[in-house]
């Protein structure tokens, strides 16, 4: 199946008027020597119902997600998506349109980034947010980047219980990690104070300080007084969007810049990806902001639009000056969370992470009531929580999947130093059936 | 224009959701009171039917690829497939978590792994990442190789800069440069190509490599790339291939063949996934043996049990995403490469280059061709001297008038007034033939009429927008007092 309308006639017509005889002549620039012979994948084409029944095959190798529970997170949630978001995201005039490049005709898109950059300035407490990065990890990294460059500061102090692969991703980025990164240590599962208070007497040029809230083990972070021991450096805060229902936003603690996996907003998890990066900061580092910004004006007849606003920061007009290398986002994603952020509003979202929070205490306790049972720290957490269980967290898990109970291996825990430990995620997904039952299986293992 | 926040009502909302009482606890009796937050957030408040015609009538004021011909150079807007869409929305693959175990999700797992295997084959690499988000994000993962295969050898040091074609993409230099790279332009020759003897000025000890667009952004394959290659080599420099247009040569040329080391893929473009309005994509990165050890983590392989993420990997760069990919955009990319086949693939780019040459055939008189010759997959017209004071711009904005997306235009910066026009496969000849007599339309009014095009658009929805005043004072949100 191919999707090519010209007929044998139609080619002769075109390659009559283009002046060759076949279409083997376009391509006579290229040295034969290098000219592909014979097939390069090995694979007949196939029709729609062929290719529909053998993707579908595939699709039926894995075991279907609805008769199983998840409790797994780490920075990507299974939530309810109401049907207005694949409503909204199914208009081809939306799915199937470039970056808005033509404002003219691209007042959907740019209307909609508008709105979502709105949306989530609201949500984070900042003054501005740019139309998406492309996930919580290259935000980060992207946040780390632009407060070095701002302050023409290398060292870059990064909470070592933020979510592991946003760390990942931020080393990556960095040139020389191993020497701009310092480490903040935890306490009781929350960042250590005493250890930041030495870090910032020591160095008198950071360039930030990388923090999480819920942090990568649920846990809420206490902002309070992290700017005011920072001065000038930056607060660069990584936030769960769907907790902000509950918590103070990290604007109002004076974060410089707000970042986050922006997935739980309306997007499937989607074997991790197409996510959605979050980034809001201040007015004032504008300039130095990555990535788009829908931004409004007028026409020549004093009609309110949308453009593409400062693109002068952007690579295809500044090139290696760019304050980022960014140009395709995940527009379509942010679409879905600005629908989804409207769907709900703000008394649902206040709801959905009280919900949250709910079933997550409701579980929690639960299992706290099991022998061998206990949370690893006293602190307060959202909707996800580690526990520390006396018995093999391995076995636990094995006998979990046996039961159609998905947890998150007990290896992505014991790279942190955690062996004998579980970390459950909990969602309005997630039903007092399924956490009742959970517990019961836990309590036969222990 | 009422945004969704005008159109807000207290006590209006769309989704409502079960809430229960599974508990006693109270937030305010775990969390400290300034931890909470004070005010809800400020979204909007719309019932379900206002909420769908508000995003309904924000769609009648966007143009996709489903509204009408997108010849956008370089952009490769060709026809989204639905059975595609289709095939990405089922619950198994949409709904599994990333990290859960391998044995629940061999089907994803053999599905990244066979379309690694594929795109293998399209470009005669030897490995492939397919976790970068987007074609610069690629760019990036290949910057960052270069940078690891250097540091490995202990050149790193004097090995900093990266040689860059002045007809390359906006996205290669910023690229290079977030990679910690100088980029160090080389001029074009006057028939559009890379100019061997600037280059073998350029090309010193501290080469670290080159970036080619391949047919470079005038549509024009680059000749005497073998000899680009050799030259790059031999200083121990490595050769990165922008494959933002693979579509001109699919089936005819892979950069693996050209001694090209690395190579992404944008499969937003050649492989028919939809761009969304600006996303999401998918970069895919592939690269010759030499450069394995490197690929970021996870890579996926096939061992006797099945499919697996791999990744005890030391000398890899890490990851550029979180997760292991955009595989949504995957399971499209896939489904619409198993579609085409072998001979479905080089029909794409031997119906896309028809088109371009057709095109440029019927529009390089009144507009003017700087460069002759067969192009690829599409060519750059001159847009001067068209008429009085008329520019490049103006024809784009009356080719809005007429329902049409505009070519690209002043990309590449070498060509003066540039249009830059991609028709893709998936055009019809009845559809260039419309799009020709609209473009000489407009020649013809901008010699007789040029007012017609200096005040275009007037058909659309709002006319030029002030892109001055967005810039210097910039509203990037809505506000109440507004």
């Amino acid at each position: 199946m191919d999707f090519i309308p010209h007929t044998e006639e139609d080619k002769r017509e075109m390659l009559e008027e283009i002046g060759v005889s076949s279409i083997d002549e376009l391509f006579s620039d290229i040295p034969d020597e290098v000219q592909v012979q014979g097939d390069i994948i090995g694979k007949d084409g196939k029709t729609e119902q062929e290719l529909k029944q053998d993707v579908n095959k595939l699709a039926r190798e894995n075991v279907k997600p609805g008769d199983r529970v998840s409790l797994i997170g780490a920075g990507l949630y299974h939530h309810f998506i109401p049907s207005v978001v694949s409503h909204v995201t199914g208009r081809s005039e939306f799915y199937t349109a470039y970056t808005p490049y033509q404002a003219e005709i691209s007042q959907g898109t740019l209307g909609w980034m508008f709105e979502f950059q709105t949306a989530i300035s609201e949500l984070m407490g900042m003054e501005i947010a740019n139309a998406s990065m492309y996930d919580g990890g290259s935000s980060a990294a992207e946040a780390v980047l632009m407060a070095q460059e701002y302050l023409d500061r290398r060292p870059i102090v990064v909470a070592d219980n933020i979510n592991p692969y946003y760390r990942d991703v931020i080393d990556t980025y960095l040139p020389d990690p191993d020497d701009e990164i310092i480490e903040l240590s935890s306490k009781n599962g929350r960042i250590n104070r005493d250890h930041l208070e030495q870090i910032i007497n020591d160095n008198d040029d950071l360039a930030g300080l990388v923090v999480q809230t819920p942090n990568y083990f649920g846990i809420v972070e206490d902002l309070a007084g992290l700017k005011e021991a920072l001065d000038d450096a930056f607060l660069i805060v990584s936030a769960n969007p769907i907790s902000l229902g509950l918590l103070q936003p990290p604007g109002e603690f004076g974060a410089d810049i707000v970042v986050g996996e922006g997935q739980p907003l309306g997007n499937s998890v989607y074997f991790g990806g197409p996510l959605l990066g979050l980034f809001a900061t201040k007015s004032d580092y504008l300039r130095y902001l990555p990535g788009r910004v829908s931004g409004k004006t007028v026409d020549d007849e004093g009609r309110e639009g949308f453009v593409m606003a400062l693109q002068t920061r952007e690579q295809h007009i500044r090139r290696e000056r760019a304050t980022s290398n960014i140009c395709t986002n995940q527009a379509l994603n942010a679409l879905a969370a600005t629908v989804y952020l409207s769907s709900l509003g703000p008394d649902g979202l206040t709801a959905l992470a009280r919900i949250n929070w709910d079933r997550a205490q409701y579980l929690a306790d639960k299992l706290c009531r099991i022998e061998g049972v206990d949370l690893t720290w006293d602190q307060p957490f959202f909707n996800e929580f580690v526990l520390t269980v006396d018995a093999d967290p391995e076995l636990i898990w094995e006998k979990m999947k046996e039961e159609g109970i998905d947890l998150l291996h007990p290896k992505h825990l014991k790279r942190l130093g955690l062996d004998e430990n579980l970390m459950i995620a909990v969602t309005e997904k997630v039903d007092k059936e399924d956490m009742d039952r959970f517990a019961e299986l836990l309590e036969e293992e222990m | 224009m009422e945004t969704i926040f005008d159109k807000s009502k207290s006590g209006r909302r769309s989704t409502y959701l079960n809430e229960d009482d599974l508990t006693s606890k109270k937030p305010s009796d775990e969390l400290d009171g300034d931890l909470l937050r004070g005010e809800k957030p400020g979204l909007p408040e719309i019932s379900q039917p206002e909420l769908m015609r508000h995003f309904v009538e924000l769609s009648k004021k966007n143009y996709g690829v489903d509204d009408g011909l997108y010849p956008l150079g370089s952009c490769t807007m060709k026809h989204n497939p639905k059975p595609n869409e289709d095939l990405a929305a089922t619950e198994e693959f949409q709904d599994h978590h990333p990290l859960a175990s391998p044995d629940l999700v061999q089907g994803n797992l053999r599905l990244m792994y066979e379309l690694g295997e594929l795109l293998k084959g399209v470009s005669g690499m030897d490995g492939i990442t397919l976790q970068p988000s987007a074609g610069a994000h690629g760019e990036l993962t290949g910057m960052l190789m270069i940078r690891k295969y250097h540091e490995v050898r202990d050149e790193l040091e004097r090995r900093t800069e990266i040689l860059l074609p002045d007809s390359s993409h906006g996205t290669n230099p910023a690229s290079a440069a977030v990679a910690g790279f100088d980029a160090v332009e080389i001029k074009s020759n006057d028939e559009g190509t890379v100019d061997i003897e600037g280059l073998k000025e350029a090309t010193s000890e501290k080469t670290a490599g080159i970036m080619l667009t391949v047919p470079n952004t005038l549509g024009i394959f680059e000749k005497d790339i073998l000899e680009v290659a050799e030259i790059v080599h031999d200083a121990g420099g490595l050769c990165y291939f922008d494959g933002a247009n693979l579509n001109a040569f699919l089936g005819r040329v892979r950069p693996g063949d050209l001694g090209m080391d690395i190579t992404h893929f944008n499969l937003h473009k050649t492989f028919s996934t939809p761009h969304g309005g600006g996303g999401p994509g998918a970069g895919p990165v592939g690269v010759k043996e030499k450069l394995l050890p490197y690929l970021p983590i996870p890579v996926v392989e096939k061992t006797g049990d099945g499919y697996s993420f791999d990744y005890d990997r030391p000398k890899s760069i890490g990851k550029v995403n979180s997760f292991p990919g955009a595989f949504g955009v995957l399971v499209k990319a896939y489904s619409y490469i198993l579609s085409l086949g072998d001979e479905g693939l080089k029909r794409v780019s031997d119906n896309a280059v028809l088109n371009a040459n057709y095109l440029k055939e019927k529009l390089k008189d009144p507009y003017k061709l700087d460069y002759e010759g067969v192009c690829k997959h599409e060519f750059v017209l001159n847009g001067s001297g068209m008429g009085e004071g008329i520019k490049t711009l103006d024809i784009a904005k009356r080719l809005l008038d007429y329902g049409y997306h505009p070519p690209t235009v002043y990309f590449p910066l070498i060509v003066k007034e540039a249009l830059m026009i991609e028709p893709t496969e998936t055009e019809t000849k009845e559809n260039l033939d419309e799009f020709t007599e609209t473009m000489l339309k407009i020649a013809a009014e901008a010699m007789e009429d040029p007012e017609l095009l200096h005040e275009a658009p007037t058909e659309t929805p709002v006319g030029r927008l002030d892109e001055t005043q967005a810039a210097r004072n910039p509203v990037l949100r809505w506000t109440e007092s507004e």
